[in-house]
């Protein structure tokens, strides 16, 4: 190692910087965020962060966006196997709306999708519209009653103000990552492989489970993690949808706001500390699995 | 060649903007321009928008000095630990006297600033009232009514909402049986305020029935809003809910907005003399030596123009002649005052809104 050609000039320097710049960003602002929260005492602490409303929260918010990150984790896959492997005309158009979600401030996606399912929006009461325009378009056939108003309920998906819809805006806000992680691999992937598991005879549901899928694990389980931890953080779009009643639809950082809100910075910071704490663990979970998973592979190459 | 053009460029550049500091400066110095902040809640954006433009015309007649009024709006709660935080407001103009309040405690005002400008420092006033669909499918004529079965009611989080408080609270003292004044005549205000600072105990408090039909009326909540305008935009705009519970002059504001044949405005029997106060911040103005503006400026409230503005806009304006003037779109309703049923807002605010308040007990989850 001692001869090893130094790739970056001025190691000391470069390092130096890395580490300010990141105390700067990171450290320090987390390290204030523990040290608010000992303005409490440690009962106050417990109670704060054992508050019944606030473990709802707690329960709302990862479970919505651990949801999320499991639908986009299935459909970003077949959207990026579409994408890259199978041609089709616009493809690149396609390809760039992907990242809509990024550039897109989430207060737009949540006025957008809570109108969009509103009972009487475009898909909540999609049903309903439905047999509207049918039933006029009948009319001048002379049967304008021919479905009955409530024929086509079963279209409707009025989702506003609902856990679903939380659900909804958060799948939205973590599309990208999954697609974006996954399609560079794919892109790189050698068919070959693939087809010398063919000329062995496996079937095509095989070989994507033993062949193509442990390949492309560590980079769709990081897309996952991304969208997972997106969705977590997530506040602008889902105040919007969420009907925020305590206990039932409140997020986590709605929580926190509330606090601020009652003049309690210190309890706000400490419903903060517990989301990063398990923001953090659920990270540190996933990273597990990749390497794992890396390693693995290796050692089967 | 290049070098000394650049140069030359540069120089040019430099005088230009050293001359327009200098000129800045001067203008500034010569106290030709004024720029206020106004932090104030949802509902007023509109009303203060022609106060602004009013106040500075009359301020310039009068003293020769362009003022230019900023504003900032939300939920009234936030908009407080804002200022607390650091936002530089010359004034706040809040929607009650808690969250005023909360900015004393921090230090940034002085004791007694509810003192300091006429009428609780309340320089107009409003009430708490309902809105229905055209025609009151439901029939909502009062409090009592929100609780029926299948109505859905659109309140905003008591929590981050002033508005939602005042609905909490008129709920609370209709049921409880508040002792109710006309307070649109002086000898009402008078009583309302001795029998305010003679009452000893506030038995109130203590009302089952108040807290059943508080804790029954959150049931019919489908969608709590952070602020007051939120729940207007829920139950106007989305076509949410049955009745909207909120601030007098905000019902209005959606009925002008979305349609006067849309909604109809339904006044309870009794409701709560709803105060939002105004005050000048102390630290701020004395560092950036605006005091003077800055109370001139609450102090034009009072002025009949502005009074008359005000009742354009919906509020109650404390002036009683100018409030004869508008009677019949604000009508006389049966008020209590905060200070005489519940005395005043910090008894309020430990009982009802803090944690592990009434209002925390309502929304516990029972397991």
């Amino acid at each position: 190692m001692a001869g090893a050609r130094k790739v970056i000039p001025g190691f000391r320097l470069t390092l130096g910087y890395t580490l300010f710049y990141l105390s700067l960003l990171v450290l320090i602002p987390l390290a204030a965020l523990v040290l608010k929260t000992t303005q409490l005492s440690w009962s106050e602490f417990v109670a704060t962060i054992t508050d019944p409303v606030v473990v709802a929260a707690y329960q709302l918010t990862f479970g919505a966006a651990a949801l999320a990150a499991i639908v986009n984790g299935l459909f970003g896959l077949i959207v990026a196997w579409v994408l890259v492997r199978e041609p089709f005309p616009g493809r690149r158009y396609f390809d760039a709306l992907i990242d809509f979600p990024f550039a897109l401030p989430t207060a737009v996606a949540g006025i957008t999708f809570s109108n969009l399912y509103l009972t009487d929006g475009w898909i909540g009461g999609f049903g309903d519209h439905a047999v509207t325009f049918l039933n006029g378009l009948a009319g001048h056939f002379g049967h304008p009653n021919a479905l009955s108003a409530g024929a086509l309920s079963w279209l409707d998906f009025p989702y506003s103000n609902t856990n679903t819809g939380i659900v909804i805006v958060l799948i939205f806000v973590g599309f990208p990552f999954v697609v974006r992680s996954v399609q560079p691999v794919l892109q790189e992937w050698d068919p070959q492989y693939e087809q010398a598991a063919y000329s062995l005879g496996a079937s095509g549901a095989t070989t994507f489970r033993r062949v193509i899928f442990p390949e492309i694990f560590p980079a769709w389980l990081s897309g996952v993690a991304l969208a997972f931890a997106r969705a977590i953080g997530e506040y602008g779009s889902v105040i919007f949808i969420a009907s925020n009643i305590p206990g039932k639809s409140q997020i986590v950082p709605l929580q926190i706001v509330t606090k601020l809100d009652e003049f309690e910075p210190a309890q706000a910071t400490a419903i903060g500390v517990v989301l990063l704490f398990f923001s953090l663990l659920i990270l540190l979970g996933i990273n597990g699995i990749e390497t794992w998973s890396r390693r693995r592979s290796q050692a089967a190459v | 060649m290049r070098i000394s053009g650049l140069k030359t460029g540069f120089a040019v550049a430099l005088t230009g903007f050293v001359a327009l500091a200098a000129g800045g400066w001067k203008y500034a110095e010569g106290a030709q321009s004024v720029t206020l902040l106004n932090v104030s809640y949802d509902a007023t954006r509109e009303f203060y928008q022609s106060i602004n433009d009013a106040f500075a015309a009359d301020y310039l007649k009068k003293t020769g000095t362009q003022v230019t009024i900023q504003q900032s709006h939300g939920g009234s709660g936030k908009q407080a630990l804002s200022v607390v935080n650091g936002l530089q407001a010359d004034v706040v103009t809040l929607g009650l006297a808690w969250d005023i309040d909360a900015i004393e405690r921090a230090g940034l005002l002085k004791h007694g600033w509810q003192a300091k400008f006429p009428d609780n420092s309340a320089p107009y006033t409003s009430t708490i009232a309902f809105l229905v669909r055209k025609g009151n499918p439901k029939h909502i004529h009062d409090w009592k009514d929100l609780l029926q079965p299948g109505v859905q009611v659109i309140a905003a989080n008591p929590k981050s909402s002033g508005a939602a408080r005042w609905v909490f609270l008129g709920l609370w003292g209709a049921v409880g049986g508040a002792k109710t004044y006309d307070l649109s005549t002086k000898e009402g205000l008078a009583a309302s305020i001795t029998d305010g600072n003679a009452a000893k105990d506030f038995p109130i408090y203590k009302n089952a029935a108040a807290l059943a039909a508080v804790t029954a009326l959150y049931k019919h909540v489908p969608v709590l809003d952070t602020g007051g305008r939120g729940a207007t935009v829920t139950f106007a705009q989305k076509q949410i809910g049955d009745v909207l519970v909120n601030w007098e002059n905000e019902l209005y504001l959606a009925t002008d907005e979305f349609g006067k044949d849309k909604f109809d405005i339904v006044y309870p029997s009794t409701s709560v003399l709803a105060e939002p106060p105004v005050a000048v911040v102390d630290s701020i103005v004395d560092k950036k030596g605006t005091r003077a503006v800055a109370t001139a400026y609450l102090d034009y409230l009072y002025t009949p123009d502005a009074q008359d503005l005000a009742a354009q806009y919906h509020y109650r304006p404390r002036n009683i002649d100018i409030y004869k003037k508008y009677e019949t779109t604000l009508p006389p309703v049966k008020l209590f005052t905060v200070d005489q049923a519940f005395g005043g807002w910090p008894r309020t605010q430990k009982t009802f809104f803090a944690d592990g308040g009434v209002f925390d007990q309502i929304y516990k989850p029972t397991k």
